[in-house]
């Protein structure tokens, strides 16, 4: 009987303290909606297939402002969650301060410097740590089309710019819109920095958005950049303003407008249309003066250090999941992106996904992959915030180009 | 102990019954209140970037940087255009929010058959948060499914509403938002004061010949001046926390057109990581509030004397 | 009727009183208007919505979208609906209303019974309190919930919206209890009454009005908070109004606006609720003294 007493107390001793230390992630995120949250939950299920337990901690608005806010909140109480969702220079940012922990040890028992591109390792890899892992890379210099408005006027796919330019009285005659748009300062901003690749280049983007400098700021190319945005302002219906993008990306697929310029997860709109690449509508890159040029973003989830070592061993295995090959493949199909690692058979996914990953491997080699400036790569989001209230006003107003460069450049310094 | 002692000591706790009553909350809000107020306002002379006292390299550092921080703030088109959005909102919100209120009052004060059930359909609206009302009335007021198309729709051809899409108007639509949401409020105020009115006072002045609109001019309406003064602190206290029903509703635009002190201070402090900046502008909004609650607070007090 | 419609000395013709009553129906239409959209549309199919005609009567009666927003919309990751964070609203209302209503009655009675120097000063430096924007004290409060360790817990979401509805609760009560005959305190005085008997016997039984605009003052403006609700809450503890808001906007795919809007009229519910069961003491209430000045 004292036995039984004995083990039985032991046992229930042994088995409270398991349950008392159940490891855990909490995850804060934006991805609230549809194909994102069915993205994240193929992470979740790997999570939870490896003992660990999911907290969900969801705050959606603003494209992630809201969820920021909550974040700096907590890391004020000291109570930072175990990893959030982040993009491009917050995640520095962070690091600077010295809040994230990092997973190197993963990083290096999975050999992630050899399969993730320059690009991703930028972003993720902070001072020799890994302190992030990326989920997924989105292009942000697309343009989304209406193969059927296409036929309709009988037209090929724009190459060139003046192309582009070309076409737009051409679909107004018939009917159609050129440019579908949603008038919200972020899409503006991720308009423009798609037409700054397209007209000045990558070397042109990343002395300008990148480093920032002046001449390169207040040069003509950035005046013929402004001037092509000018002319795109002709091109959009009267009913733009404060327009959500899915509704934007609506207007394509149901061939009221022609075209959508719109990162690629505008792709999962279609898909969820039940529309089909190539046989319902077209994705592709904005027309090029320079060869090569692809704006790239980044998603990843950063890690907080945390106060107890069992829940580093819980963000080691959230590392993990993120990165395996088959969750990248089944995220993306969900999310509409393409994986962050490059060594994957990506023939299970459709037409797009694989041209714009082929796209991103031969840019990333060739030095003409740039990161976004609209989502906070290239730049600080004191920077971007700045810039994209002029380019907002010059949307909206009929603002010259000439004194639009010359405010963008004093905000930008402004802001520094 | 005798009784005198006993007596004493009751009386002196008695005295300081009240004081230790009241200081748990005025701890409370010395600490939470006025402490942050402090503390605000010493931010707003750190460069203070994603954090409190964290520079743009990520250094702590408690260094005071004088006022180049309202310099910046001052040179930002940005905050000018939403001081005048503020006072644009707060004068009109204020005010027809005032008079909608006073004239439902005194209509529904007019043994209105009803009454009981009128006033809980102009009571409600306040009901709802702000986030619910803004995407609401966003929704009402989109041109391309809202109002505008159920006139055409009706027959209307020609009418036009898109006000929310208008860079010099939409101030004007989030006005109707909230005045929408606040006006049967001030209305119950009123009500309630109309109440209180003394009638022997009307009826003297009725038989002295007065008509009916010289006994609202003259009599009732300066007898609801209380009435006015807190619906004053209601409204303009509402107004200065605007800041849901404006991101629900047009996101702060077109362009930056229905920008307000509260988004701009949220989107400086948060969204851009400049949170000295941030700090800045809502010390000034806290002096321009000092500025309008300070008199009238003294004005409202000094009576109670 | 009572002393709700008293006999006022106001009298006016025929054409007058149609106009009135035409005004007040009016107004009473443009009131509605928004509540009517939203009702009409969430009992629709989405196809019905999509296809325009916001204002007219559903061909198809569906109570999905209700359903759908209460157990199976998309929150988070997982597909919860609404119904969770409900109980976590409620867990967090209820005990900050109360207290600070509580507080408030005794800050209240403090001020007008117990006079002491300096005292309206000190009630002028509550209210102003009132104004303090919230963005403001954001990062400030998350500092101090951290260090009190309460971060991220429903406890600490009480503490923020008792400080906070002081300054309200405290006005409310005070310029009610500032009209209450002190003759009465100071008989019960004389008669040997202690500091707290004589709240209890002799203020708060008549403080029903009072307490009911400040509860329904106070459960408003904490049950539709979205602010501290999402920077000092996480996940599973958050309030309606945070997942009301992820619900609301989704950023990709069909926006379900049927299922928007029954969300947001859920969400709506409790309050709407308080505001017809206790409305008809509101304006009773608001009549009884706050107005006064």
């Amino acid at each position: 009987m004292k036995m039984f007493a004995k083990t039985s107390t032991i046992a229930f001793l042994l088995s409270g303290t398991f349950a008392f230390a159940e490891p855990s992630v909490e995850v804060m995120h934006f991805w609230t909606s549809g194909g994102e949250a069915a993205a994240l939950g193929t992470v979740r299920d790997k999570v939870l297939e490896q003992g660990v337990a999911w907290e969900d901690a969801p705050v959606a608005g603003g494209g992630g402002d809201q969820a920021k806010t909550a974040l700096q909140a907590r890391i004020a109480a000291g109570d930072p969650p175990a990893a959030m969702l982040m993009l491009g220079q917050n995640i520095i940012d962070w690091a600077n301060i010295g809040i994230l922990g990092n997973v190197n040890d993963v990083a290096a028992a999975e050999g992630w410097d050899d399969v993730l591109p320059q690009a991703v390792k930028d972003f993720n890899k902070i001072d020799g740590n890994y302190v992030a892992a990326p989920t997924n890379v989105h292009r942000t210099d697309m343009i989304w089309a209406s193969k059927a408005a296409f036929d309709k006027i009988g037209a090929e796919y724009p190459s060139t710019w003046e192309e582009f330019n070309a076409l737009a009285p051409r679909f107004v005659e018939a009917g159609i819109i050129p440019i579908a748009h949603g008038g919200q300062a972020w899409q503006e901003a991720y308009m423009f920095e798609a037409i700054a690749i397209g007209v000045g280049g990558a070397e042109f983007y990343r002395k300008a958005l990148v480093d920032l400098d002046v001449d390169a700021l207040q040069s003509d190319t950035m005046k013929q950049v402004f001037d092509q945005m000018g002319q795109i302002r002709d091109m959009v219906d009267d009913n733009f303003a404060g327009r959500d993008w899915n509704l934007a990306t609506a207007m394509v697929i149901n061939g009221e407008a022609a075209m959508q310029i719109m990162g690629d997860w505008a792709k999962g709109e279609f898909t969820n249309a039940g529309k089909v690449a190539g046989e319902d509508f077209a994705c592709i890159p904005v027309p090029k003066t320079d060869a090569g040029g692809f704006v790239y973003l980044v998603n990843s989830l950063s890690f907080f250090t945390q106060p107890q070592a069992d829940q580093a061993d819980a963000q080691a295995k959230l590392a993990s999941a993120i990165m395996d090959p088959e969750v990248q493949v089944a995220f993306n199909q969900a999310k509409g992106a393409i994986p962050a690692r490059t060594d994957l058979d990506l023939s299970a996914m459709d037409a797009c996904a694989q041209a714009t990953a082929a796209d991103f491997a031969e840019t990333d080699t060739a030095g003409t992959a740039v990161p976004t400036f609209a989502g906070t790569h290239a730049a600080v989001a004191s920077v971007v915030g700045a810039a994209t209230d002029v380019i907002t006003e010059f949307f909206n107003t009929d603002m010259s180009s000439e004194d639009a460069i010359e405010q963008m450049a004093e905000a930008i310094e402004l802001s520094q | 102990m005798t009784a005198q002692v006993e007596a004493d000591f009751k009386t002196r706790l008695q005295n300081w019954l009240p004081k230790l009553v009241l200081s748990p909350s005025l701890a409370l809000i010395f600490v939470f209140v006025y402490g942050f107020i402090i503390f605000t306002v010493y931010v707003s002379f750190t460069d203070s970037r994603i954090l409190p006292f964290v520079n743009s390299s990520g250094q702590t550092t408690y260094e005071l940087i004088g006022f180049s921080n309202y310099g910046k703030l001052f040179s930002l088109s940005h905050w000018e255009i939403s001081l005048t959005n503020m006072a644009v909102f707060a004068g009109l919100y204020i005010s027809v929010c005032t008079l909608i209120g006073l004239t439902l009052a005194i209509l529904l004060d007019q043994k209105i058959r009803g009454e009981g059930a009128l006033r809980p359909l102009y009571l409600y609206p306040m009901a709802l948060s702000f986030i619910v009302t803004g995407t609401a009335w966003k929704w009402f007021l989109d041109p391309g499914i809202g109002l505008e198309n159920i006139m055409i729709s009706w027959g209307w051809e020609t009418f036009s509403f898109d006000w929310i899409k208008n860079r010099d108007f939409a101030i004007y639509t989030v006005v109707l938002a909230a005045v929408w949401q606040t006006s049967g409020f001030v209305m119950a105020m009123f009500l309630a004061g109309l109440r209180g009115i003394d009638n022997e006072i009307l009826k003297a002045a009725q038989m002295d010949g007065a008509s009916n609109w010289s006994l609202y001019r003259r009599i009732i309406i300066p007898q609801l001046r209380p009435a006015f003064l807190s619906a004053f602190v209601i409204l303009a206290h509402l107004a200065i926390k605007t800041f849901d029903l404006v991101i629900a509703m047009t996101g702060g635009g077109p362009g930056r057109a229905t920008e307000l002190p509260a988004t701009f201070m949220y989107s400086y402090t948060f969204s851009r990581n400049q949170m000295g900046i941030g700090a800045s502008s809502a010390v000034i909004m806290l002096m321009t509030i000092a500025a309008i609650m300070i008199p009238y607070l003294y004005a409202e007090l000094k009576e109670k004397k | 009727m009572s002393v709700a419609t008293q006999d006022t000395a106001i009298r006016t013709g025929r054409v007058t009183r149609t106009l009135i009553y035409l005004v007040l129906v009016l107004f009473a239409l443009f009131y509605m208007l928004p509540l009517y959209v939203m009702l009409v549309n969430s009992v629709k199919p989405l196809s019905e919505i999509t296809g325009g005609g916001m204002m007219s009567l559903p061909e198809v009666w569906t109570i999905e979208p209700w359903l759908k927003a209460w157990s199976t919309a998309q929150i988070g990751v997982e597909p919860t609906g609404l119904r969770p964070y409900f109980w976590n609203s409620i867990s967090m209302v209820v005990p900050a209303v109360a207290i600070s209503t509580v507080l408030g009655a005794l800050n209240g009675y403090v001020l007008t019974k117990w006079r002491f120097r300096y005292d309206t000063i000190l009630f002028g430096l509550m209210l102003f309190a009132c104004f303090i924007p919230f963005q403001i004290v954001l990062i400030p409060m998350a500092a101090v919930l951290g260090f009190l360790g309460l971060s991220g817990s429903t406890a600490g979401l009480v503490l923020v919206h008792v400080v906070y509805g002081i300054g309200f609760s405290t006005l409310y009560f005070r310029n009610y209890y500032a009209v209450f005959p002190t003759e009465l305190v100071r008989a019960a005085q004389i008669d040997g009454a202690g500091f707290f008997q004589i709240f209890w016997r002799i203020l708060l039984p008549s403080s029903g009005p009072i307490a009911v605009v400040c509860v329904i003052w106070q459960f408003t403006n904490i049950w539709n908070d979205f602010l501290f609700g999402a920077s000092f809450a996480s996940g599973d503890g958050a309030p309606m109004t945070v997942a009301l808001n992820n619900l609301v906007q989704s950023s990709t795919g069909v926006k379900e606006y049927n299922v928007h809007f029954a969300g947001a009229i859920l969400a709506a519910l409790p309050t709407l609720l308080v505001y017809i069961v206790a409305g008809r003491y509101f304006v009773r209430g608001l009549m009884a003294g706050s107005v006064k000045g």
